[in-house]
């Protein structure tokens, strides 16, 4: 009997249904989130999975002795990317890492990895944008403050970064497209949600005295070490891609 | 917060820019007793430029006021151009609030030579110390070693910055002497060997004393300059390969020239800034760290210049068929990262994957090989290299003909079809 779950929409809940359907030898049909319209075929039963952080374990260590904390963290990234589908990617997946073989994620000719492998990729450059091209907005409260729509569910990924770097400021990084924000406090992080939408004139009348200052001299520097004579539009939009540029200074002032 | 802070910032900003070293990697600096900032060894580049090059550091020179008269530099004694200088507060405050923005990793700091070289690093050092111990700054300084700096100074750099560097400016001695009278290789070897014993002399003390403070973590780099002194590429290849091996140098940078003087010892004001050439010389840099090359199996006495129209693995190749065909089921990694159209990463993946059967040409495809350049080297599962017979000459036509150059522009060359 082939089967629909459905899930908390969390990591440990889609590991939950993974358990499930080796303890059950379940058949899955789909696996979605519960806050989705759920779309059953005629033929498929619904089945409700209740997370629970045992069956989480059981399957972890057994995928760590697998395929490692490296392996694992590539399924991870795979969750966040939020990709249709990526429930039974990641699904398949274990399940051919249970087979007996030594490393199994390292086998580059089979698809399924192949296209793990693609995600991470996708999903690790836009970590590694973020980091990059975050930039904070001083207030006069003393916050820096940032927000930007990432294509994938990065900020996870990210808030270790942050927080070791800008131990000695408060700062707050916000995910419009998700809804959500990571706010340091000088002590400890905490994710922070708007009641409302943010509302740019709100944000720069708060504005720190000398942030117009600094983010014009930033621009300026922008400009003076471009070297005309070695214009490369095509390299410099590939680098810097446009869907940026509205959170970035240097190329949004005049 | 008058204008002037602007002025300055466009003056040295933009004669700072053809330094092109932006790397903010090789340095794991911690961020101790929630101090600012820390290292990444990765590197971050945050931005840009329209040039497609990288802004990781705000890379600025200290003044360009210099008493001496290189032909190829902007800050030459005898050009008529406007000076300006920061002072030591001006550059810790432009570094420390760029950083609390997340616009840059840290500071490359640079200078012209005012007064004499020890007066001149004594500078560049007191910004550094500043920063690391005034501001608990931990992120990525860069420090330009001044030649003729002495050993006590050179040492004291060691202790703040991440990496230094002294740029050889001209691949030949005798390209040196004709363009900067004033200076000689000589001054720029003594510290660079200097700074190579202290960090191995550094490190092997961390070893017994874990408290050892860290001295130039991400090690030392420097830069030639291209196409300012008629150099040909086995003079820069054999130059570069020299000091990775003597100096251990982590970096080797290429600078293409851009005219910037009327001085009849150089190219002409207008003249295209060689960037196909730099990017060759590159890709040969690559070859001589990542891939196992030395410089004379790239260019050598038979073949002084790179081939600008393919890559230099690709010319290797060509000029040495008789290596070919390689097996990708069999061959070991260093034969198979060899392959044209096989880079690092490919080569890893290949050795990973084959452990589970052997490949197919659609697996080297899948997991990103270049076939059409590596069909012509390589047999596997199901295939044979093809136009085993063909002289290097004609693959080198065959593979011009199907690929899409970002560098040929105009695709002239006539194909024989029948």
């Amino acid at each position: 009997m082939l089967k629909t779950l459905i899930y908390d929409g969390t990591w440990p809940g889609l590991i939950t249904c993974v358990f499930c359907s080796f303890e059950y030898k379940w058949q899955i049909e789909t696996i979605q989130q519960n806050n989705q319209n759920i779309q059953s075929g005629l033929f498929v039963t619904s089945e409700t999975v209740i997370t629970d952080d045992v069956k989480v374990k059981r399957v972890l260590l057994g995928l760590e002795k697998k395929i490692g904390i490296q392996g694992i963290k590539e399924l991870y990234y795979v969750f966040l990317s939020e990709l249709k589908n990526m429930e039974l990617l990641i699904l398949r997946s274990i399940v051919y890492y249970f087979k007996p073989n030594n490393k199994p994620n390292l086998n580059y000719a089979n698809d399924d990895i192949l296209q793990i492998k693609k995600i991470v990729k996708s999903v690790s450059r836009e970590r590694h944008r973020v980091k990059a091209f975050v930039r904070f907005q001083k207030m006069k409260d003393g916050l820096y403050f940032a927000n930007l729509e990432p294509d994938f569910n990065v900020l996870p990924l990210i808030v270790n970064f942050f927080k070791d770097r800008y131990a000695d400021q408060k700062w707050l990084i916000y995910d419009l497209k998700r809804n959500y924000g990571i706010y340091y406090d000088l002590e400890q992080i905490t994710e922070v949600k708007f009641s409302h939408t943010l509302d740019k004139n709100h944000v720069s009348i708060q504005l720190d005295d000398d942030e117009l200052h600094y983010s014009y001299l930033w621009k300026n520097y922008f400009d003076a070490v471009n070297i005309k004579e070695r214009k490369n539009t095509k390299l410099h939009v590939k680098s810097l891609p446009k869907r940026y540029w509205k959170y970035l200074n240097e190329k949004k002032l005049l | 917060m008058s204008d002037r802070i602007f002025q300055k910032l466009n003056i040295l900003a933009d004669a700072a820019k053809y330094d092109v070293s932006c790397s903010s990697s090789g340095s794991n600096r911690a961020n101790k007793n929630k101090g600012l900032g820390n290292a990444n060894q990765g590197g971050i580049c945050h931005s840009y430029t329209e040039d497609g090059r990288c802004v990781s550091l705000l890379k600025i020179l200290l003044t360009n006021h210099c008493i001496y008269d290189c032909a190829y530099c902007v800050s030459r004694k005898s050009n008529d151009i406007e000076r300006a200088a920061f002072t030591v507060q001006e550059v810790v405050d432009l570094t420390i609030n760029f950083y609390r923005r997340n616009y840059i990793e840290g500071l490359f700091l640079s200078s012209g030579i005012f007064k004499n070289a020890d007066y001149t690093m004594e500078r560049l050092v007191s910004i550094a110390k500043k920063l690391r111990l005034e501001h608990k700054f931990n992120g990525y300084i860069h420090l330009k070693t001044i030649p003729g700096a002495s050993d006590e100074l050179v040492h004291q750099a060691g202790l703040y910055a991440d990496r230094l560097s002294i740029n050889l400016e001209i691949p030949t001695k005798e390209g040196l002497k004709l363009l900067a009278p004033d200076k000689n290789r000589e001054d720029m070897i003594v510290p660079m060997r200097y700074l190579k014993n202290e960090i191995i002399r550094t490190n092997e003390e961390r070893k017994i004393i874990k408290s050892t403070p860290t001295f130039a973590p991400a090690g030392q780099s420097t830069q030639m300059i291209i196409g300012a002194s008629g150099e040909s590429d086995k003079h820069i290849i054999q130059t570069a390969q020299h000091f990775y091996k003597n100096f251990n140098l982590k970096r080797v940078y290429y600078s293409g020239y851009v005219p910037i003087s009327y001085d009849k010892r150089l190219p002409e004001i207008g003249s295209a800034v060689p960037m196909v050439r730099e990017n060759r010389l590159y890709q040969s840099d690559w070859l001589l760290r990542f891939y196992g090359f030395n410089a004379d199996e790239i260019v050598n006495d038979t073949h002084p210049l790179l081939d600008l129209d393919i890559d230099p693995k690709l010319s290797w190749a060509l000029r040495n068929q008789h290596v070919f065909p390689i097996d990708i089921n069999k061959a070991d990694y260093n034969a198979v990262v060899r392959i044209p159209g096989i880079g690092v990463q490919s080569a890893k993946k290949i050795i990973m994957a084959r452990r589970f059967g052997p490949l197919r040409i659609e697996n080297l495809q899948k997991l990103g090989v270049a076939i059409n350049r590596a069909k012509y080297f390589i047999t596997c599962l199901g295939f044979q290299q093809i136009y085993a017979d063909k002289s290097g000459a004609n693959i080198k036509q065959y593979i011009l003909a199907q690929s899409t150059s970002k560098y040929i522009k105009n695709n002239t060359q006539q194909l024989t079809l029948f």
